[in-house]
């Protein structure tokens, strides 16, 4: 059993680890084009924030969602 | 799974306290066991959605009540930008002026009702358990009170949006039109294309409605999660603490702070993002291939 805790442990860091990766590479992608942009075009800039923010909350649901199942096997197996 | 039996035999560990928070007030009388029980009602999901869906609707009718075209108040000025927003999305994604009269108070109440049903992660994560088990007389009785926390709350939403979907096609496109674009979508009109044109828009379909309802549960769980944990840290109290007098409880100020800051904007997100997918949708329908 404690070997299986221990990969279930390990499944969960990368879960966590390579959903963070995502995230972080996408969010500061978009960042980076959206201060770009507005230094470009300032006008834009409040249009823009408000589709920055959506897309930022749909990169970020795929990490969460992740993190979520992952905390939920860590507490239903090792942290039982 | 934890049961209240083994918990009642001692102070819960940390897993026990975090699964017996998951489990639902539900039909069965214990957490559900296996992924899918359709026979298995949450009580608690089903309250607290129609509750916070009376109050977002009692909320909004005493402002409309209310409104005066001279100079507005603080509620209504604030109801009448919520409104012109919601509108404005409405007109750049639905192109059609008929369906806008029922899609964009459709919008409004989507986005009112799922940001309410989110609120309720801003309660203690311990307030209303403990209230619901001092009125039961159970300390073991189990209560989750964010509806959008529970797949079947999300899910129910997002399968509403999917009918919805249904119904505006058959109702632009009428059913033979809308028929024929599921097989001629959207790869092209030829025999051959038609198996693997329908099977596309069953994929379509199935993961439009998924990936809608799993994004708002996905965000709201690992956050109720994370308050779970914070509260944790917080049973670190020196008086009532099986970890000794440490100063965790700090910690546990510090870091519930944080996350409930942070989880204001989260909160308001995801309630817009469901919003805007719910009008992108019923916009998709709108528009023939």
């Amino acid at each position: 059993m404690e070997q299986v805790f221990g990969n279930v442990a390990l499944a969960c860091g990368l879960i966590i680890a390579l959903g963070a990766i995502g995230a972080c590479i996408g969010i500061s992608l978009m960042g980076g084009k959206y201060l770009e942009a507005s230094a470009r075009q300032p006008e834009l800039m409040n249009e823009l924030q408000v589709k920055m923010f959506i897309l930022a909350g749909l990169i970020d649901a795929a990490f969460i969602i992740g993190t979520g199942i992952a905390v939920w096997f860590a507490i239903s197996t090792f942290l039982k | 799974m934890a049961t209240g039996h083994e918990a009642a035999t001692s102070a819960p560990n940390a897993g026990e306290y975090v699964l017996h928070h998951l489990g639902n007030l539900n039909s069965s009388g214990h957490p559900q066991t296996s992924m899918v029980d359709f026979s298995i009602i949450n009580y608690d999901t089903v309250f607290f959605s129609s509750v916070l869906g009376v109050i977002g609707l009692f909320l909004l009718w005493r402002v409309a009540r209310v409104a005066t075209s001279g100079v507005p108040g603080r509620a209504q000025a604030a109801l009448e930008i919520l409104i012109e927003m919601v509108g404005n999305q409405a007109k750049a994604i639905v192109h059609n002026e008929q369906s806008r009269k029922f899609v964009a108070p459709l919008a409004l109440t989507v986005f009112v009702w799922v940001f309410l049903m989110n609120s309720m992660d801003f309660l203690p994560v311990d307030l209303l358990p403990f209230l619901w088990q001092t009125l039961t007389g159970n300390p073991h009785a189990y209560l989750r009170v964010v509806p959008t926390a529970d797949l079947n709350g999300t899910l129910g939403l997002s399968v509403g949006v999917l009918l919805l979907c249904f119904f505006y096609n058959i109702k632009i496109k009428g059913l033979g039109g809308w028929i024929h674009e599921l097989f001629t979508a959207p790869f092209g009109n030829h025999p051959l294309l038609y198996l693997p044109n329908f099977v596309m828009q069953l994929i379509e379909f199935t993961a439009k409605t998924v990936s809608h309802g799993m994004r708002l549960f996905g965000n709201m769980y690992a956050g109720e999660l994370l308050f779970l944990l914070i509260a944790l840290m917080g049973m670190a109290f020196p008086s009532m603490s099986p970890f000794g007098g440490s100063l965790l409880w700090l910690g546990h100020l510090v870091t519930g702070t944080l996350w409930a800051l942070f989880h204001i904007f989260i909160v308001v997100l995801q309630a817009f993002i469901f919003m805007m997918l719910t009008l992108v949708y019923l916009g998709q329908a709108h528009e023939s291939h």
